[in-house]
């Protein structure tokens, strides 16, 4: 599984996310709207860059609305254009065609100063010589903001990070995990309608980057600041979001939570992108009332597979398979099991027969499978799966669509 | 894990550095004391036979991206530090994976700003210091390399002639593009005004900066800087058709920023009665590549500048505007050049790069000339330069005792 308890709110797909946590009603937290009442909400309305000289747009009449107060990821994979559009929403990149809101406010030709966004970069060095105050706040000073104003956002946001008895210490004094806070302060003190941040978590070691994750989604909670977050990693998207919008050559593949993500994937680019361990996809024929699964019939609706042609992608999760004791089903060559206590992973290879049936290119064709760790098969063992009822993921071998619910 | 070492020069003495260690903890006989900039990892300079490399801590794929960045950047001859190598597969005794190691080669005769602050700063030498990163910036935007990281930190000076040239250190959040749009080039000046600004309100709270320097003017300085550069490199120019003269003198005066023109589009509007040009490709580097051609001499663009004036003076002396180019160079270097800077003490050759002492020579000789009210020879400003100027500057070959800290953000959590 790839999201934990973390993991937010689910939310229908296409509507808007959750809203509204915490909106510093109370006075305690950050001025964040302060002055400012508008729904910070972003949109993207058919939004597309173009680079001079590239013949295909880096993004591409890209259309999401984003709700005030929302944690949303852009994930997808390096030239994705997901970068491109955080640019084109901090104003740092032209926009070619459509446009961008944020609330009402069409922002397509501002500049990035006009735009009340705050760009959060990956990195972030501390000063020395500076105090902890001066280490948040010295950006707003270049922003030409009072020092009263300043020293009353950065005692806020300290408040929010725990920093208030350091504030007139030098970083050499604090640990690493609070100088990661004094980091985060920075942008907070900018107090903007929505934060931009840009992988900020890549140059982190493994533990740390999972540590910070949950820091950060959950300060992003407390402030309730719209967040458009960008990752090339699907796991931090899925932890991370309350929607994750999947971007492939300028191009969305779909923007749905991440549990409607996980349990419907538009399409194939999805099905195998978010995931990991990632998902079976094979192809196989289509049979009288649902697809051949190598002599095994798995059940799809007859009007879901009225138009797709002879042969569809089958798409299971790993932890969606279980061993058949009768020798029907996948036929898998174990590989390498690895044990994980209660669950265990099996990598194979499924038989070239398989393949054979469909009239398509044999070859082995690696095969991952969860199975109970109390009895694992063991390596080089072949074995029998079969997708668990309900949970199969079917796509039109052309288009690769989604097909059915 | 095995320990595997990317490099293109293999060096066997690389083997012998304790990777199984944490960066952290090496032993000090390994190490080079060089000023450290405020990083963000665990950076040492470490001695490696006639060497000194610095090694920096940082995960695989970073370290990797890293390395191959560098490489391409000296490709694309673009003034950064040269990458050395990469290891990868460090295990700690009781097992524990390390973190991978980017190894530079050390940038000799370079000074990073916290130790140029250190010496108390004329103010125009803090204007030239950024006047040398707006180039810099301007010539990585023209390679179309978005930086992402532009700070002081992360650039190291060579004295030039008496201003500065930058030189890139870390690449490390950087991306290569065909060309940049204005947008990404917007985004690094963006990234750029903070930083500095940042970095010198840092030296003023250490009292490192003169009182009357501004902060905020002088990273806005880099800003204006690098935009009248970008304008006089890239703006296109109109005119009548009659006064085609001006392409040359767009040419010249692009030559006298220090750049080639590569490719000029021209255009004439729809009447014919108007020319349109656009310097297309503008390469950094124009007097550096002159003296080079010249005298094989690989010096900074405004030492190079400096020393082909010498020349033209020298030609010029000796009556030989006639004679071949090359030739007269050879001799100039035989005759000038080299006696100047074989004349520096052996114990005195740490202090400046050679073409920085033979401009210092001819500053000198300029002094005394004036004072003296009548021309120096060189060999007299020279004996005098070594005798009362030399001695009293630091030694810059690779700088020592100048504290800096550490700082690295990427701590372990409490």
């Amino acid at each position: 599984m790839v999201f934990g308890p973390a993991m937010g709110h689910d939310v229908d797909a296409c509507s808007l996310g959750q809203a509204h946590l915490y909106n510093g009603s109370s006075g305690t937290f950050l001025p964040v709207k302060e002055g400012n009442e508008a729904m910070a909400t972003v949109t993207f309305d058919n939004a597309t860059r173009q680079y001079p000289g590239n013949p295909i747009p880096s993004v591409d009449k890209l259309n999401i609305e984003i709700a005030d107060g929302e944690f949303l990821v852009l994930v997808g994979p390096s030239g994705c254009g997901k970068s491109t559009s955080l640019r084109m929403l901090a104003g740092l990149e032209e926009v070619n065609g459509g446009r961008i809101l944020i609330g009402d406010r069409d922002v397509t030709n501002l500049s990035p100063k006009d735009r009340d966004v705050a760009m959060v970069f990956q990195n972030y060095a501390l000063y020395p010589h500076m105090t902890v105050a001066d280490n948040m706040g010295f950006a707003l000073k270049i922003a030409g903001v009072d020092k009263a104003e300043i020293r009353k956002r950065v005692e806020e946001a300290a408040k929010i990070l725990d920093l208030t008895p350091y504030l007139d210490r030098k970083p050499k004094a604090l640990s690493g995990g609070q100088r990661q806070r004094v980091a985060m302060g920075r942008a907070i003190v900018r107090s903007p309608q929505v934060f931009l941040m840009d992988e900020p978590l890549s140059n982190l070691d493994a533990k740390l980057r999972v540590q910070t994750r949950t820091q950060i989604a959950s300060l992003q909670r407390r402030l309730g600041v719209t967040t458009v977050y960008v990752t090339h990693d699907q796991v931090e998207a899925m932890t991370m979001g309350d929607r994750v919008a999947v971007l492939k050559d300028g191009i969305l593949q779909q923007c749905d939570s991440p549990r409607r993500m996980y349990d419907h994937p538009a399409n194939v680019f999805v099905a195998g992108f978010i995931g990991s361990p990632a998902m079976n996809l094979m192809e196989v024929p289509v049979t009288d009332g649902g697809v051949d699964l190598h002599g095994h019939t798995v059940p799809v609706a007859r009007e879901d597979l009225a138009n797709v042609g002879k042969n569809v992608t089958l798409g299971v999760r790993p932890e969606d398979l279980e061993l058949s004791s009768d020798q029907s089903g996948i036929p898998v060559t174990v590989d390498v099991v690895e044990e994980l206590g209660a669950d265990a992973y099996i990598y194979g290879s499924t038989e070239q027969k398989l393949l054979e049936a469909t009239g398509e290119n044999a070859g082995a064709v690696p095969f991952i499978a969860r199975v109970d760790g109390r009895r694992p098969p063991e390596k080089g063992d072949k074995i029998y799966l079969k997708p668990k009822s309900g949970h199969v993921h079917v796509f039109n071998a052309e288009s690769g669509l989604r097909v059915g619910d | 894990m095995t320990l595997e070492i990317t490099t293109a020069r293999p060096e066997s003495a690389l083997l012998d550095l304790p990777w199984s260690t944490p960066l952290e903890e090496w032993p000090e006989s390994y190490l080079a004391a060089l000023p450290r900039g405020i990083s963000r990892h665990v950076v040492r300079f470490v001695k490696l036979g006639p060497r000194v490399l610095a090694v920096k801590e940082i995960k695989d794929d970073i370290a990797d991206r890293e390395y191959a960045m560098l490489r391409n950047l000296r490709r694309l001859d673009v003034p950064s530090v040269e990458p050395f190598g990469v290891v990868h597969g460090r295990t700690a005794p009781d097992g524990e994976p390390l973190d991978a190691c980017l190894i530079t080669r050390h940038l000799q005769f370079s000074l990073p700003y916290r130790a140029l602050y250190s010496q108390n700063l004329r103010p125009d030498t803090a204007v030239r210091l950024m006047d040398a990163l707006a180039v810099l910036l301007v010539r990585l935007h023209l390679e179309g390399f978005w930086w992402g990281d532009v700070s002081l930190s992360n650039t190291l000076f060579r004295r030039d002639a008496g201003a500065f040239a930058a030189y890139l250190v870390d690449a490390e959040t950087g991306e290569l593009h065909a060309r940049l749009s204005d947008g990404q080039r917007e985004h690094d000046l963006d990234i750029a005004r903070v930083n500095i600004a940042g970095e010198l309100m840092d030296l003023a709270a250490g009292g490192f900066l003169e009182e009357h320097a501004d902060p905020f003017e002088v990273s806005a300085s880099v800003i204006e800087r690098y935009h009248t550069l970008w304008n006089a490199l890239t703006g296109t120019e109109r005119f009548e058709l009659g006064d085609r003269w001006r392409v040359d003198e767009r040419i010249r005066r692009l030559n006298e920023l220090g750049f080639d023109v590569d490719e000029l589009s021209m255009t004439t509007d729809i009447g014919g009665t108007e020319i349109v040009i656009t310097p297309k490709v503008v390469d950094a580097g124009h007097h550096s590549r002159r003296l080079l051609r010249l005298t094989g001499l690989d010096v900074g663009e405004n030492q190079a500048r400096r020393l082909l004036n010498d020349l033209d003076a020298y030609t010029a002396a000796t009556d030989r505007q006639g004679d071949d180019e090359e030739i007269v160079a050879h001799d100039w270097l035989a005759k000038i050049y080299e006696p100047v800077t074989r004349a520096v003490p052996r114990e005195l050759t740490g202090r400046l790069e050679p073409a920085e002492i033979f401009h210092e020579v001819l500053e000198h000789r300029w002094y005394m000339s004036e004072r003296a009210g009548h021309d120096t020879p060189i060999e007299e400003a020279l004996r005098d330069y070594v005798a009362t100027v030399l001695p009293t500057k630091p030694e810059e070959k690779s700088v020592v005792g100048v504290d800096t800290e550490e700082m690295p953000v990427i701590g372990r959590f409490d």
